[in-house]
């Protein structure tokens, strides 16, 4: 009862703030509204006992990346307004309608899942046999370090090779 | 009603998505259209994150860790190219970057 509360509450603030998002007139606004939806996704984390993945979503997401944002909405000093211009062969229309074809569909496949049941969702006989018990973030490192060990160093990697291509294209004159 | 299946999960995860493909399309400003596209990462994790859970697996949750990390690694370089192309051409609306156009 309370976790359907919450779920409730915390879905219709999450989607508020993502509408809120993209429809925002400022820039400024928008990135404001994204943190806060980043905290409330972080919120539904933890309700789903994902501790390490809130930690790192408020860590990277909020703290990190939504800062990145802010900095170059500060640097981007728009002297005119930014939605002036709109190219004539624009379709908008035909873009919602499209996007709309789409949340139909997943929509569809989401439900059409659940009303003929899976034989899997159990979760028997599937995955790690380590239960969650010993703490998330322990069994999670486990799990980085032995299985994905080989993906988690090539993650490194390309956070590097990103690193130098951001200060590659910003800088000035190299 | 009262009990959350990951039929909820799913279908908040599908109404967030669709709320960033909808930004993605709409808007004309890159930056928005970027934290659209932050928006749809996190309708992923959200769905990789709950069915982990409902699973009890763990591996969903190792892919959202290198989900974000690819999203800051996508922020970080998109975010560059804005700052370059702002530097030459002074506008960081979509309809008027026509360099690359045939």
């Amino acid at each position: 009862m309370v976790e359907a509360f919450m779920f409730y509450l915390l879905a219709t603030l999450i989607l508020g703030l993502a509408v809120m998002v993209i429809t925002a007139r400022s820039a400024v606004h928008s990135v404001v509204f994204l943190v806060v939806n980043f905290l409330l996704v972080a919120v539904l984390y933890v309700m789903l006992s994902a501790e390490f993945v809130a930690v790192i979503q408020v860590l990277v997401y909020a703290g990190g990346i939504v800062v990145l944002y802010l900095f170059v909405v500060m640097l981007v000093n728009l002297k005119r307004e930014p939605e002036q211009y709109t190219d004539p062969r624009r379709l908008g229309v035909l873009g919602t309608v499209l996007g709309g074809a789409v949340l139909a569909q997943l929509v569809g496949i989401a439900v059409y899942s659940s009303i003929r049941g899976s034989t899997v969702v159990d979760g028997a006989g599937l995955g790690s046999d380590t239960p969650f018990a010993v703490g998330n973030t322990e069994q999670l490192g486990w799990v980085l370090y032995t299985s994905y060990l080989i993906p988690f160093e090539l993650a490194s990697m390309l956070l590097l090779v990103a690193m130098i291509g951001a200060i590659v294209l910003a800088k000035q004159n190299l | 009603m009262f009990e959350i299946t990951p039929l909820h999960y799913s279908l908040l995860s599908a109404a967030l998505f669709m709320i960033g493909v909808i930004g993605v399309l709409v808007r004309r400003n890159i930056i928005i259209i970027f934290m659209s596209i932050e928006l749809i990462l996190n309708a992923v994790n959200i769905n990789l994150v709950a069915l982990s859970s409902q699973l009890q697996d763990l591996s969903g949750q190792v892919f959202v860790v290198f989900v974000i990390a690819v999203a800051a690694a996508e922020a970080a370089v998109g975010l560059g190219i804005i700052i370059a192309f702002y530097r030459n051409k002074e506008t960081v609306n979509i309809d008027e970057m026509q360099i690359m156009r045939w």
